[in-house]
């Protein structure tokens, strides 16, 4: 269990950073070292311990060690496990979607918004279908925002409104229209199953039958949620963990006046 | 005189919970004059009204739409049915299943006096009580036999979507040491105007509520309490649209605690604040009635609204759910009166505030057994540090004497729990209530000091925000906004077209047998 601890033997590994080859980093360059934990459905004994190595050898780790196990319940054992990652990925050729803006301050983005659009924004958000969770609609959106990052409600320039939780597409959509929205926020917490998926889609379909979707900009935000998968589903913009109201302001903003100078 | 270990002035506890009161019988007065279509279910249920038509529709919502139709629900489904059973010698169940055939209009019965009715209807008001009393005796020996966990009660969460699963999980959980397995509820039910039926296997983000599925539950968890030598209480959620409907189910198959706040539906769920108010007056009546501990939902503000703030705005609102409970007969003893650990951890001594709030909720509600949520507003998939965060949460709970401890999962805002979050959990808690089981009794405040301050501030301002809702009302605070940063108008909201304000005939006897047989 131990073997590694007070290790005196050389590491026979090649200890260059090589981006085009990287791992996980323990305490040294290449060692591939990553803890891992699982359950089995087996009873604790030997053979279930036997069974946890070799399935960390199928994944793909060398000296797989189980550091800890327990029996959950009858017939589940729980695994803490250690190995050394075989595979690399080359960090080189990767390119990740991403919101293209520039992070302003609530200040400036109001500021940006009266030089450049010389109206409110007016920004409808909910968390739409079943999705019962309103934390990240209102952390978005409320004045008070999160984690001192100040909600859309207290921009200057935008018109905030939160309809709340489990909102369907259609009382979503009417209100848009009835308040003229210039940007929607859709909150999406609740991803078992991919209702998420179903029910963005579902908007986006309702969007475009009602002429509406390119008439605002339509943005998406959760935890589960990357840019990537809101540009498949039909939407400008995806927003996921660590995201705050100043991101999304900033991004809809200069989104709003790109728009417009398109248009010009 | 109790004393306060954080220099508490008890006449001013005194104090809030008399303007609390006031507030509770202004609401109160409102809710004896009017019925809804969930409470009309709920007697249709206590009635022995069961089972669904060809389209799944639920019986007793047969019975009440039928009646609703007719423009005939304000007198009550007693009064009509107990006419139906004296002019045709039919069951209810008989009767509603004709209605549901459409083979018999209940509008067109002969009407009779109210003995006779009440003479109709007695075998069967007497063989649900007898029931439910026989359930509350069961867990009573059940208690008294095997015995149960000590304060605070482990609280955890199935939510397979798949009752069958969820019983492999709760059993688990109880084997290493939970007390209470809470059944969370299928994304979207508490917006349901209807109870389905029937075993079920599918569901978002939870299992739904039925009675075949609390059944199946407390036969499972009967069986592992024998196991473990303990008895493990069920708890689901009677909230949203079918509050009573779900109490008077809980209390058919033996729940033991139950999810029950009118706050939390208006401002989370945004129910209409008048049927919710109606509604949950008899589903505490009746979760009061089976010995069922409440819970009440609190906590819900501080994922809102600032923890740190409002932790004034939760105490108003234990307060004033405390005088709403004793008005429906439910005992101190049965309420889980809500609050919750959720400071920003980044917060300097946010956990001298914690334990400070932690400790005044204690001494100000003393014989109740508090439920004490955990974080996750933030929870922020740093598993490593949410587990510390739960780790001192646990450490105020068994400081402070809590009664109801909903485990922290450090995977919170992730997923649903796997089966070894749950052991995690768990470990972690019994750890912590182990290694500092009398830390409480064992410490003191200081005098003047930041807790002793803080409570007493707490106090002050909870104090204050009763003053304003008694001069306002309820239902204007709650326009308003006074709770959680959230409005919601009077007459929005979902449900609002399901309450009926009650006619000359109109009859439920419940209301009082249940409420003067627990005095009993």
């Amino acid at each position: 269990m131990s073997g590694g601890l007070y290790s005196m033997s050389k590491n026979d590994f090649d200890q260059t950073l090589d981006l085009k080859k990287i791992k996980p980093y323990g305490d040294t360059m290449n060692d591939g070292k990553t803890q891992i934990s699982f359950t089995l459905p087996v009873p604790c004994n030997d053979e279930s311990i036997e069974a946890a190595k070799q399935l960390l050898k199928k994944m793909g780790f060398e000296n797989p060690q189980v550091v800890f196990y327990k029996e959950l319940t009858k017939g589940f054992t729980f695994f803490n496990c250690y190995g050394n990652c075989t595979h690399t990925v080359d960090f080189t050729s990767i390119h990740v979607q991403k919101v293209e803006s520039n992070v302003m301050s609530m200040e400036e983005t109001d500021a940006f918004i009266k030089e450049h659009i010389g109206r409110k924004l007016i920004v409808v958000g909910a968390s739409t279908g079943t999705d019962a969770h309103t934390v990240g609609i209102d952390a978005i959106m409320n004045m008070k925002g999160y984690a001192g990052h100040y909600g859309l409600e207290r921009y200057e320039m935008i018109e905030a409104l939160n309809m709340g939780s489990q909102v369907p597409n259609e009382e979503f959509i009417a209100k848009a229209i009835e308040l003229n929205a210039d940007v929607l926020l859709v909150s999406q917490t609740v991803t078992q199953k991919d209702v998420h998926i179903k029910n963005m889609t579902e908007l986006v379909e309702m969007l475009e039958a009602e002429g509406l979707r390119h008439k605002v900009i339509l943005v998406c935000g959760g935890p589960r949620i990357s840019h990537e998968l809101a540009k498949e589903l039909g939407y400008d913009a995806g927003f996921s963990m660590n995201s705050y109201a100043d991101d999304v302001a900033s991004y809809i903003a200069e989104e709003m006046v790109r728009r417009k100078n398109e248009k010009e | 005189m109790q004393e306060s270990k954080l220099g508490l002035d008890f006449s001013k506890v005194a104090q809030a919970k008399n303007v609390a009161k006031n507030i509770a019988a202004s609401v109160q007065s409102f809710v004896d004059g009017f019925t809804t279509v969930a409470v009309e279910r709920t007697l249709c249920r206590l009635m022995g009204i069961d089972g669904i038509d060809s389209n799944e529709v639920p019986l007793p919502n047969i019975v009440v739409d039928d009646l609703k139709a007719k423009g005939i629900l304000n007198q009550g489904v007693l009064y009509y049915l107990g006419n139906a059973i004296i002019e045709t010698g039919f069951t209810p169940q008989q009767i509603a299943e004709k209605i549901a055939a459409q083979s018999f209009d209940i509008s067109k019965v002969k009407l009779h006096g109210s003995d006779e009715i009440n003479k109709a209807l007695q075998p069967y008001i007497d063989e649900s009580i007898a029931r439910i009393s026989a359930n509350r005796k069961r867990r009573e020996e059940y208690i008294a036999r095997i015995g149960e966990g000590p304060k605070p009660y482990i609280y955890v969460i199935v939510a397979t979507g798949n009752i069958y699963e969820d019983v492999v999980q709760a059993q688990a959980a109880a084997r290493q040491g939970a007390d209470i397995i809470a059944v969370i509820r299928t994304t979207g039910q508490s917006l349901l105007d209807y109870v389905p039926f029937g075993a079920t296997t599918e569901g978002f983000g939870g299992t739904f509520a039925t009675q075949e599925n609390f059944r199946i539950m407390r036969t499972a968890l009967n069986e592992v309490g024998e196991e473990v030598g303990r008895y493990i209480r069920l708890c689901n959620y009677c909230s949203g649209l079918c509050m009573p409907e779900i109490a008077v189910m809980g209390a058919l198959e033996g729940l033991d605690v139950m999810l029950n706040d009118a706050l939390y539906g208006i401002l989370f769920r945004d129910i209409n604040m008048q049927r919710t108010m109606v509604d949950q007056y008899f589903s505490r009546i009746i979760n009061g009635f089976a010995g069922v501990i409440i819970n009440t939902g609190e906590d819900n503000y501080l994922t809102t609204a600032d923890a740190y703030e409002e932790a004034r705005t939760v105490l108003a609102s234990d307060l004033i759910n405390e005088q709403l409970a004793l008005l429906a007969g439910l005992p101190e003893e049965q309420m889980g009166l809500g609050h919750a650990f959720e400071m920003d951890p980044e917060l300097e001594n946010g956990f001298l505030y914690e334990l400070a709030q932690a400790q005044m909720t204690r001494e100000i509600f003393p014989k109740a057994p508090l439920k004490y949520m955990p974080p996750t507003k933030f929870m922020t998939g740093n598993i490593f540090r949410g587990h510390i965060q739960d780790a001192l949460f646990n450490t105020i709970s068994i400081w402070t004497g809590q009664g109801i401890q909903l485990l922290g999962m450090m995977t919170e805002a992730i997923h649903t729990p796997f089966m070894s979050d749950r052991f995690l959990a768990i470990e972690n808690a019994k750890y912590i209530f182990n290694n500092m089981k009398l830390l409480g009794s064992d410490v003191e405040f200081k005098k003047d000091g930041i807790m002793q301050k803080r409570a007493q501030h707490v106090l002050d301002q909870a104090l204050e925000i009763l003053q304003r809702i008694e001069k306002e009302g309820l239902f204007s605070a709650l326009e308003k906004g006074m709770f959680g940063d959230v409005k919601r108008p009077k007459n929005g909201g979902k449900g609002l077209s399901g309450v009926t304000e009650k006619g000359t005939n109109y009859m439920n006897p419940f209301i009082e047998l249940m409420k003067e047989r627990r005095t009993k």
